[in-house]
């Protein structure tokens, strides 16, 4: 069973790919999207099996892939708790995209491949999250970069598009790199890529120590920290978060999807998937905690000013990550990973919402053309808001267990990285609540600010060619934005439901200690002395998100409805802040500076020097042009002149005479 | 006392002069033809001293052949020589190059 | 004694008119020199005591093909003036040729050995038994190398069709007896019997 709702999008993606002309549109949309609804319920069937039922962790064996010495790889499919979550995670995501994707894609005259790659991208991920061994998780993961690439750089025709895809794909493979040091040294330490025999092992090699790189350093440390790089290219950790807010060159379905619920967790995922081994490391657990943190905190300042409504939804994905990192930091898997489900619930709900807004509004993305517009497209804007209640953590939504959930472990931890990561996630809340309250307030609410948007003029202009021009000074220029489609609705509704409800549901089974033990059954580490102590932390610690919310909606209000020159009134007085947010704290420019030009300079000098001055030189090119001086020198011999070839035959007379009489008999 | 050697030695000289002359010549190619005759002439020189101091015949036999082939040679190549020059107009030697490569 | 001045006084003209044969800027005088080559020549054939073929060169060479030199010559009309004197550049490398040759040829003709059975007289002798040089050559080119003498007889032959199938041109416009035609010519052909009128012509 398990093995059909792995192989099913698989095969529904080749179909629809290759076959695309032949069925046509309608018939790959039919297949890809029948067929991920069909694996979706075979993952809801065995989640439930897990979670109400008493299921047992089982493993598929598929095949054997390397028998080479000591190294020996299969494909298998491993299934315990932790496995089925992220299977509904994925498939119900995924269904649901497909669903959407029918309306949002309408127009677009490649819409097989589109479908095609989503299910190829859902394949990939299943194989990630099913892996049985590391060998076979990083063909998942390597597939899903695939995919992302694909998908980002889905209208290839335009360049903004291509360079994100190939940025995206760059700095993943920074990421893989340490990821595959990370998989060569756990295999020269344990002997074996298997997880199951990995993680059985760790306790025996806890405390060891190996020489790298020249310095003696502890194994556990050194292993996870590589296998942490890769899980922060993946999921776009500070440092290697740059392609993120890039990847929303591709169309909305995709980033609901792939960036933000799939495969940017994947990285949480595996920290989950080997906790074992990161719990054997303090070092480990302190550096991923910080770095969440950070990231949290980064993502969030930066998402505080951006003007594109998906990069805002980006950088809060980028800062919920963050926040999963530093739960899993603190030790808390569980915890991380009921915020990865919930998160994947409203996240997809924004950025699919979000899309629906740009649908309306004729692919205009940009906020400040925004405005008044839960008047014209209710339905979008009562979606949204529960998406952005859930966010932010409102009470009894699925975000305010998640995320209280981790503010209390975080606490409760007791460690220096733990305590910082609670004062910071506490400030990112604010931030969060700020934002996420922005984007609606500037979206929904205030007057429509239409006219300046050149989108806009381009369809009032379409659908009133010939009609008089009436004057509008009410800021809409005469466009009626409409509801989108069932089709696209649909969705919405289902991942509504799942953002008010899911925390609600589940958190018992997530993050109770005796529940969650029972639940996990040993699929990750799951210290129940650290879940009872969430419990334990003084009242302050349980209202601050609570706080957060509300201030973070104080601010939000105040700035975009009560008074809405005090952005302009910020932007004047700060300016240098305001760029240095807005530049996303000039990574981007750094890194350019630092890699980008001196890779390409490497590449020019190579190419110019090296290639064509060298090798060409010397070879192929020089070969060639020796060939046409050499027979232009031997054309001199045919002069056409009898006695210089009488010359030429009596040198060779007097040469032969001389080597009859010289050589020896 | 005339040896032997003496007469080769006086055949190899006439022999490299009129090798000399047919690629020396920057003049005409009738000076390319009495040069053939200067080396025809040699060989004879050759060929009779040897039959002299080997008292055989055969060397002057055989010289009495390279004469005849020698004028039979000559008159052709006068011949071609005069249609040379009737389609050409000139015998200089540096226009005489169309197997130029 | 007198041999030996004569061989030197022979070999020196024949070396000399040698070198003006090739370094003349005249051709006619180039043919000159040729002609006192083949003289010395033929001295120096009667000083080994080959005089039928000395004299042979006398008549043939110099009688007929130096003096077909001579006519080619000056039918061709050369404007010696005119040609260019051209660029020595070649000098160096064909003295260098031409001297490795000569030295190779030397060091051949004074290193040579005689083969098996072959003995190199000091002396010169004549013909055998009272036979005179001419009678010599005879007795042995019309019976060991009859078959010989016949094919050079066709070369020549091969030479002067030759040298005239090249050379013949035609002329127009000349008028030739052809005897076939006019052997084949009737009565009936060329007479016609007509009767003519009184005081009137006869048309043709």
């Amino acid at each position: 069973m398990v093995t059909i709702l792995v192989f099913l999008p698989l095969l529904m993606a080749l179909v629809a790919g290759l076959g695309g002309r032949m069925i046509g549109h309608t018939a790959a949309k039919a297949l890809t999207t029948g067929g991920l609804f069909v694996s979706a319920a075979l993952a809801w069937t065995t989640f439930i099996g897990f979670w109400l039922n008493d299921a047992q962790a089982f493993t598929v064996p598929l095949l054997d892939w390397i028998e080479s010495g000591g190294l020996s790889v299969q494909w298998a499919l491993k299934v315990d708790t932790l496995t089925a979550v992220m299977l509904v995670v994925v498939t119900s995501v995924s269904a649901l995209v497909h669903l959407y994707s029918w309306g949002y894609m309408e127009e677009d005259p490649s819409q097989s491949r589109f479908f095609a790659y989503l299910s190829l991208f859902t394949f990939a991920m299943l194989m990630l999250v099913t892996a049985d061994n590391l060998v076979q998780m990083f063909f998942g993961w390597e597939g899903v970069g695939l995919a992302s690439y694909l998908l980002i750089g889905f209208w290839y025709t335009k360049p903004s598009a291509n360079a994100a895809a190939i940025k995206a794909f760059v700095v993943n493979r920074v990421g893989d790199f340490g990821f595959s040091l990370g998989i060569f040294g756990t295999f020269l330490v344990f002997g074996s890529v298997s997880i199951d025999t990995i993680l059985a092992a760790v306790p025996q090699h806890s405390g060891q120590t190996f020489s790298f790189l020249g310095s003696t350093v502890d194994v556990m440390t050194c292993l996870t920290l590589l296998l942490f790089v890769g899980a922060m290219g993946k999921s776009a950790q500070l440092g290697l978060h740059t392609w993120l807010p890039d990847a929303m060159e591709g169309p909305t379905p995709v980033s609901a999807l792939i960036h933000a619920a799939t495969m940017v967790t994947a990285g949480v995922f595996m920290v989950c998937r080997l906790s074992p081994m990161f719990e054997a490391s303090d070092t480990t657990l302190a550096v991923v905690t910080v770095i969440g943190a950070l990231t949290a905190f980064f993502a969030a300042t930066v998402g505080m000013v951006q003007n594109d409504i998906k990069r805002v939804i980006a950088y809060s994905t980028c800062s919920q990550l963050g926040y999963m990192f530093f739960a899993a930091g603190t030790g808390a898997y569980g915890v991380a990973m009921f915020h990865l489900f919930t998160h994947a619930f409203f996240k997809a709900l924004l950025f699919l919402g979000a899309g629906s807004v740009i649908h309306a509004m004729h692919h205009e993305q940009d906020m400040r053309f925004y405005g008044g517009l839960r008047k014209h497209i209710p339905i979008t804007f009562w979606m949204m808001t529960i998406g952005t209640l859930a966010l932010t953590g409102f009470f009894f939504t699925a975000g305010y267990y998640s995320k209280d959930a981790i503010l209390e472990a975080a606490f409760a931890s007791g460690t220096a990285s733990g305590m910082f990561a609670f004062v910071v996630g506490a400030t990112v809340a604010l931030l969060t609540s700020f934002y996420s309250w922005r984007l609606v307030f500037l979206t929904f609410f205030g007057k429509p600010r239409w006219a300046g948007s050149e989108h806009i003029q381009h369809a009032v202009h379409d659908a009133h060619h010939g009609d008089h021009h009436h004057a509008h000074d009410d800021g809409t220029a005469g466009y009626h934005p409409h509801e989108s489609p069932l089709s696209m609705l649909i969705p919405l509704f289902v991942l509504g439901a799942g953002a008010l409800f899911a925390g609600w549901l589940w958190h018992g089974a997530f993050v109770e200690a005796e529940e969650g033990a029972a639940f996990w059954r040993g699929s990750l580490a799951f210290d129940t002395h650290l879940m009872h102590a969430l419990h334990e932390v003084p009242a302050w610690v349980v209202w601050t998100p609570s706080v957060a919310f509300f201030a973070g909606l104080g601010l939000a209000w105040n700035a975009y409805i009560r008074r809405p020159t005090i952005p302009l009134w910020w932007r004047r007085e700060v300016p240098g802040l305001y760029d240095f947010l807005l530049k996303k704290w000039y990574f981007d420019e750094l890194y350019n500076a630092i890699f980008i030009k001196p890779a390409l300079w490497f590449g020019r000098l190579f190419w110019t020097r090296g290639d064509q001055q060298t090798i060409d030189r010397f070879g192929p090119n020089g070969a060639a042009d020796m060939v046409v001086v050499g027979s232009n020198l031997a054309r001199r011999f045919q002069s056409g002149y009898v006695y210089s070839y009488a010359l030429v035959m009596l040198v060779g007379l007097a040469a032969a005479a001389a080597w009859m009489m010289g050589a020896p008999r | 006392m005339i040896g032997l050697t003496h007469y080769l030695a006086v055949s190899a000289a006439l022999f490299v002069l009129g090798v000399f002359g047919i690629f020396l010549n920057r003049r005409n190619i009738i000076i390319i033809l009495m040069s053939l005759e200067l080396i025809l002439l040699s060989v004879n020189i050759n060929l009779v001293a040897f039959s002299a101091f080997l008292h055989q015949v055969h060397g002057q036999i055989f010289a009495m052949f390279v004469l005849t082939v020698a004028a039979g040679e000559a008159a052709i190549g006068l011949a071609i020589l005069v249609i040379y020059f009737r389609n050409r107009g000139s015998v200089a030697v540096d226009q005489a190059d169309m197997m130029k490569g | 004694m007198t041999a030996t001045i004569a061989f030197y006084l022979f070999a020196v003209t024949l070396l000399t008119g040698g070198l003006f044969v090739i370094t003349s800027k005249n051709p006619v005088h180039s043919v000159l020199w040729l002609i006192v080559c083949f003289f010395n020549a033929a001295g120096l054939f009667i000083l080994l005591g080959a005089e039928f073929l000395a004299m042979l060169l006398v008549i043939v060479y110099v009688g007929a093909v130096a003096v077909l030199f001579l006519f080619v010559v000056m039918m061709l009309d050369i404007d010696f003036k005119a040609l260019r004197r051209g660029t020595l550049k070649n000098l160096p490398l064909g003295l260098f040729v031409a001297g490795i040759i000569l030295t190779e040829t030397l060091l051949v003709a004074t290193g040579w050995q005689p083969g098996q059975g072959v003995i190199v007289h000091e002396a010169l002798a004549g013909p055998p038994a009272g036979m005179s040089n001419t009678q010599w050559i005879g007795s042995q080119l019309y019976t060991r190398y009859f078959f010989v003498f016949s094919m050079s007889g066709l070369l020549l032959l091969a030479a002067m069709v030759g040298a005239i199938v090249l050379t013949h041109r035609r002329r127009v416009g000349l008028k030739k007896q052809d005897i076939a035609v006019q052997n084949a010519r009737t009565p009936a052909a060329t007479l016609g019997v007509g009767k003519a009128g009184l005081g009137q012509g006869v048309e043709l």
